[in-house]
């Protein structure tokens, strides 16, 4: 790892891949897709020389059942897709939830839906990245824009995955997975890494989803005594099914209420020139850096834009986002999709003041086009 | 009965969550004695109930991990084999067993038991086939026999059957053995050389639905559903049987292949200490 402090010029997809195993990812499941393929490509490079294990799956069920598994067991696990394997994650992923298991998806979107268009780029994946499995389940879902970020989000992860025992997605887009940049990887003495709480108490009596002040109960490592149960039913503390109201209330209330109490943890954006903005441009991952170049070239012409970058989606950073919209008179939200996340946005902003820009052609959104909106309705 | 467990000293409570009794198998079903076989193979060959991981997927058949006193993962429909590739291949130190129904392992499980039988990796799997979906109640699965009346085959089963034993074969698991739950002992027995062995090894236990699929089909009670498995073994060996694409009438009981070669947990392994020698 020492060598890894040189300035380095990699893709989006392969510093993942480098994140994931500088955040102590040991295995790794997946089903080849494009564009997300490199990263199951660096990872069967990778792990081996960490004595971390690489599989292809039959199929993304079968990845996002091994990774599980693998987590079980007491590794740092992680898969990566794209829109169709994502679709077939899904039940999964409620299991893990359900389970508490940590784990990191990543899915790398492409234009949709069904097989849509494998190369082009697309942000069509933001509800299901939120709603996608069934059921009443929290989500973490997170969006970096550039290629250092990639690489220190999926670090960031792997932590929250580790340390609330929940899945954590990781939304990149087909740009931003294959666009290539000059980054200095961190030392690996300069990563701060979580790893989850391993029960190590008394192993008689011990209830494996006990309600613990945090909300994240120690995790049963097998082979230590414990022998638990885990299952996708509503379970109680002891980890065994149940259907007495007052449980499932608590039990599914819990797996919520731990992101909540969390927040501050999980919630991460980036705020610009917001204090003054009358015209704030609301945007994510790729389409974020076209609007940072775009509010650059506003101010230049003495309109007053500001940006909110969501790095982390969901739970979307409500707070920050009523901060940034004080003194604005429009909100304006650029996605490349036909309008998703400007339904959060109008949630907590109300409807009058919001504008889209939408795009789901297959092309990245500009900044001259994102500035030529903000021009029209200044 | 005595003498039986004064010779082999089985207790089943050993094994069992008592506080999850009762359990919540129809009195009569296969499944329960498929249990008992699986834990009196893991008492006789002295497995650490703290190394025992159970993968069982849903249905009847993967409600049984939750009775046993061990490490057990119930999983999503169809997919305890996948779940089981990643436990066994992240602690290869866990003796993993996946227990598996008929829909859950051959229908929506398929291409992971492909893959699983392909791979070779340690870990035993037991495929408890009562040709039928039992916890849904009673619709056709690709074992049911042809004729049979289902909840969805109101006029009997229309739909050819097919012989998973065959099917682990050709796709490579290590051992491929079958069993009925009449021959508890033998049942027992072949579970055994199933936990011992290095690979991937793929047990079929024939069992019934006595409730659902026996009352069905007016099959009779539960000792004449179990009774009636005598007619319908064949204790020839797999090789001598004709080949035929569909399950035979009479079924070939015992060990009926094995294909020793690599075990792909090891080899993984070997690979990847190989590249870290040349990272140092
Ligand atoms: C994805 C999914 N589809 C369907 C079901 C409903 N389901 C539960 S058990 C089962 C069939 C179980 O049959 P089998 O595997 O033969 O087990 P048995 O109950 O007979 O032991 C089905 C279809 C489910 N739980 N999940
Ligand atoms: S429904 Fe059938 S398979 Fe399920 S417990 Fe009852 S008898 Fe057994
Ligand atoms: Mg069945």
């Amino acid at each position: 790892m020492s060598n890894r402090t040189l300035p380095v010029n990699i893709q989006g997809n392969h510093a993942c891949a480098l994140g994931a195993v500088a955040a102590g990812c040991r295995f790794y499941a997946g089903y080849p897709i494009t564009p997300s393929s490199e990263v199951a490509e660096r990872m069967s490079a990778e792990l081996p020389k960490v004595g971390g294990i690489f599989i292809q799956m039959e199929d993304e069920i079968g990845s996002m059942g091994a990774i599980i598994g693998a987590s079980m067991g007491g590794s740092k696990v992680m898969t990566a897709t794209s829109g169709p394997g994502f679709s077939l994650k899904q039940e999964n992923i409620g299991y893990a939830a359900m389970t508490e298991t940590p784990c990191v998806v990543v899915n790398v979107m492409r234009g949709g839906p069904s097989t849509g268009m494998p190369t082009r780029p697309a942000q069509g994946d933001v509800m299901q990245a939120r709603w996608g499995t069934h059921g009443d389940h929290p989500a973490i879902v997170l969006v970096p824009s550039s290629v250092k970020e990639v690489f220190d989000e999926t670090v960031r992860a792997f932590n929250l995955a580790e340390t609330l025992r929940t899945p954590v997605i990781l939304l990149i887009d087909e740009v931003v997975g294959h666009l290539v940049e000059t980054i200095a990887l961190p030392k690996a003495s300069e990563l701060d890494l979580v790893d989850r709480k391993w029960a190590d108490g008394p192993k008689k009596g011990f209830q494996p989803f006990a309600v613990t002040d945090d909300m994240v109960p120690p995790m049963p490592r097998p082979g230590d005594g414990y022998r638990a149960h885990f299952t996708g039913l509503t379970h109680d503390e002891s980890g065994f099914p149940t259907q007495k109201p007052e449980k499932v209330a608590q039990a599914v209330g819990r797996i919520l209420d731990k992101l909540e109490r969390h927040r501050d943890l999980i919630e991460s954006y980036e705020a610009l020139q917001t204090d003054d903005a009358e015209l704030l441009v609301v945007a994510y991952g790729i389409t974020g850096r076209s609007a940072r170049k775009a509010v650059a070239m506003a101010r230049d012409k003495g309109l007053k834009a500001g940006l909110l970058r969501p790095i982390t989606l969901w739970p979307f950073p409500e707070a920050a986002l009523k901060e940034a919209t004080k003194n604005a008179r429009h909100v304006l939200v650029p996605e490349m999709n036909a309008g998703q996340l400007c339904y959060e946005v109008e949630r907590i902003c109300g409807t009058e003041r919001i504008a889209r820009l939408n795009r789901f052609d297959g092309e990245a959104i500009s900044p001259a086009h994102i500035l030529e909106k903000i021009e029209e309705l200044a | 009965m005595a003498v039986a467990e004064s010779v082999d000293n089985f207790e089943i409570n050993d094994y069992l969550r008592l506080e999850m009794m009762p359990h919540f198998l129809c009195p009569g079903c296969g499944h329960g004695i498929a249990m008992r076989a699986l834990l009196w193979a893991v008492h006789e060959l002295g497995i650490d109930k703290n190394k025992l991981a159970i993968v069982s997927g849903i249905g009847c058949s993967g409600r049984m991990g939750a009775y046993v006193d061990a490490n057990t993962f119930h999983v999503t429909h169809g997919r305890p084999l996948a779940f089981a590739t990643g436990l066994a291949l992240a602690r290869p130190d866990l003796e993993v067993v996946v227990i598996t129904g008929d829909g859950d392992a051959l229908a929506i499980g398929g291409n992971h038991l492909i893959h699983a039988c392909r791979r070779n990796l340690r870990m035993t799997c037991l495929l408890l086939n009562n040709e039928v979906y039992g916890m849904t109640g009673g619709q056709v699965s690709p074992t049911t026999s042809e004729n049979r009346l289902t909840t969805t085959t109101p006029a009997g089963n229309l739909e050819p059957v097919f012989d998973a034993c065959k099917l682990a074969e050709a796709a490579g698991a290590g051992l491929v053995g079958r069993e009925v739950t009449l021959q508890t002992p033998t049942l027992k027995d072949l579970i055994k050389e199933g936990l011992a062995y290095p690979g991937f090894a793929f047990i079929e236990v024939i069992s019934d639905c006595t409730e659902i699929f026996g009352r069905k089909n007016d099959l009779g009670n539960s000792p004449e559903m179990i009774l009636s498995q005598k007619k319908s073994m064949r204790p020839d060996s797999y090789g001598t049987v004709v080949d035929e694409p569909f399950r035979p009438n009479s079924l070939p009981t015992g060990v009926l292949a094995r294909n020793d070669r690599p075990e792909y947990g090891e080899t993984y392994r070997n690979f990847a200490k190989s590249k870290q020698g040349r990272a140092k």
